[in-house]
């Protein structure tokens, strides 16, 4: 079982000083925030894709995880998401192997479509093909991490003959990769259909609908040939806030949910924490939600938390992660060590040649 | 065996008691009538959106339906036939009335039949049933019956003219539902899933 933090790197004013941290302040966070993920044994740090304000995630992934795999030793970098859809595959498959050259292997990816709809018209994509996007690209990229000579023609990219990415995948091995999805099926069909994992963002919505597309992929990992059901590789998402004891925990992130841009001004903390997997409380109370995702995700390899959000400033979330080692830790007495592992599976879907 | 059929009558009234829930009321008595001198089974029930207004600000912003939100829709998604009820606001329907059917889910209303009915203080609104109703239910394609409702105030005060109305609609209403199997309309995700296919489908574009 894998725990980690994720991050859409939102630049967000801190509503209880009024202070808004300026890009550099945010981007240089951010690494800050990968480096102390490291130290206190978390196993993933991924970062999204932005390309429009207020956003200070990188708009190319392995540059940031680049320079992030510079500065520590252990730490999987991975992305949330990087975008399949606007994204060159061509692009994805060098960038990112040259990313799994640098970091020795201490990568992988999780695939979206997006959702800022401007993003598809400014790299010259429809956003109503942002399925057959999803579904055409990935299939190129999934090509070049594994044949040399690639001869290819689709829909929407330039032909391509005898095309060989560079790098190739290090030990020939391509990085793993997810799919995320928050409510199209097609996506974990596409998850199972390669073998993938499936990562389900899972933090804006109702546990009834994460279960039901958990259950999906894992019926059709199965149908592919890829193992049995709860072989398959599934991810979650969750969003905490922390204090040792659970008032006041409300208490300081009240004035940050009452006004994020994506919580505030909606349901209540309370109601909220009751509808999506957000928990604000002590580490234990966080411990005991988080172990109850298993009751509907069933055993499942990798937790991503949410913990840069609402606009906390950098020296809290830092004191966040210091409470959710400590959660961690006790997570990892309940794993049962038989979590399916993210590795590459053979590709049993082009005539099982490996 | 006939299947027992569901029609849900939406009312965005706001008073108590509103006069918008007596258009709806009536509605649902003469649709009931008119389903069963058909001898179609069904049952009618009448959901208010007054309780849901919060709920319905929240899905605005949180982008899903909660509780008692999500029944109601859950119940829309799976009618044989809606009566739709609102009173005139600036000259269309009320913010309250749109805003349910913004969160509905894309494809909920495909091919069910819906009555329209209006409320207004006067008569010179009654043409919102067709320049803001009929529209607004064309586009989420449902299929709308010729006869729409309008009540002005002083219609309550003469029902013979209104009764009429009301019965001619209910059984249009009624004849659709009757020509009709029973809908076994899952939900969104239920229908992209039975339009997905395999994924050599998807590959093939």
């Amino acid at each position: 079982m894998e725990y980690g933090i994720f991050t859409v790197g939102d630049v967000t004013t801190d509503p209880t000083t009024g202070i808004t941290p300026t890009e550099h302040d945010r981007i240089k966070a951010t690494v800050a925030i990968a480096k102390k993920a490291e130290e206190i044994g978390l196993d993933v740090f991924a970062t999204g894709e932005h390309h429009n304000p207020p956003f200070g995630a990188p708009a190319n992934p392995p540059v940031l995880l680049a320079n992030i795999a510079a500065q520590t030793e252990r730490i999987k970098l991975s992305t949330s998401t990087t975008l399949i859809t606007t994204n060159d595959p061509v692009r994805i498959a060098e960038d990112y192997a040259y990313l799994q050259h640098l970091a020795d292997g201490r990568m992988d990816l999780m695939l979206g479509r997006g959702n800022t709809g401007p993003v598809y018209p400014w790299f010259g994509k429809d956003i109503r093909e942002g399925l057959p996007l999803a579904v055409e690209n990935y299939a190129l990229l999934h090509q070049l991490w594994r044949e040399e000579n690639v001869d290819w023609q689709g829909k929407f990219r330039t032909p391509l003959q005898g095309f060989t990415s560079t790098p190739r995948p290090l030990d020939g091995t391509p990085p793993f990769v997810w799919h995320g999805s928050i409510r199209s099926p097609e996506i974990a069909e596409q998850a199972a259909y390669y073998g993938d994992g499936f990562f389900s963002n899972h933090i804006f919505w109702p546990a009834s609908h994460t279960a039901r597309m958990i259950a999906l992929y894992r019926a059709r990992f199965e149908h592919y040939g890829h193992g049995k059901a709860e072989d398959a590789i599934v991810g979650l998402g969750g969003q905490v806030y922390m204090a040792r004891n659970s008032q006041d925990a409300v208490r300081e992130f009240r004035p940050y949910f009452d006004v994020a841009p994506v919580y505030g001004h909606g349901p209540s903390l309370e109601d909220f924490m009751e509808q999506t997997p957000l928990t604000v409380g002590s580490p234990e109370q966080v411990v005991e939600r988080t172990l109850s995702f298993r009751e509907y995700a069933g055993n499942y390899s990798r937790q991503l938390f949410l913990v840069d959000h609402a606009g906390l400033p950098l020296d809290k979330v830092l004191g966040q992660l210091d409470l959710l080692g400590e959660v961690v830790a006790e997570l990892r007495k309940h794993d049962t060590g038989t979590e399916p592992k993210p590795v590459v599976r053979k590709a049993v879907l082009e005539g099982a040649e490996s | 065996m006939t299947d027992v059929r569901r029609i849900v009558v939406i009312t965005a009234g706001l008073s108590d008691p509103s006069s918008t829930r007596l258009l709806a009321d009536l509605l649902r008595d003469a649709t009931r009538e008119a389903l069963s001198v058909r001898e179609v089974p069904a049952e009618v029930e009448v959901v208010e959106l007054r309780p849901l207004a919060h709920a319905l600000t929240d899905h605005l912003l949180t982008g899903f339906a909660s509780g008692d939100l999500a029944e109601a829709q859950r119940k829309v998604a799976e009618a044989d036939a809606v009566i739709a009820v609102t009173p005139v606001f600036s000259a269309s329907y009320s913010g309250l009335f749109k805003t349910f059917f913004d969160v509905l889910e894309q494809g909920a209303l495909d091919g069910t039949p819906v009555l329209v009915a209006a409320t207004a203080g006067t008569a010179r609104h009654s043409l919102v049933l067709e320049h803001a109703l009929r529209p607004l239910f064309s586009y989420l394609h449902a299929v709308v019956v010729p006869t729409g409702v309008f009540a002005a105030t002083e219609d309550f005060g003469s029902r013979s003219e209104l009764d009429r109305r009301i019965a001619r609609a209910a059984g249009e209403l009624a004849d659709l539902v009757a020509s009709r199997e029973a809908s076994d309309r899952g939900d969104q995700f239920d229908r992209d899933l039975a339009a997905m296919g395999d994924f050599e489908n998807l590959l093939r574009g």
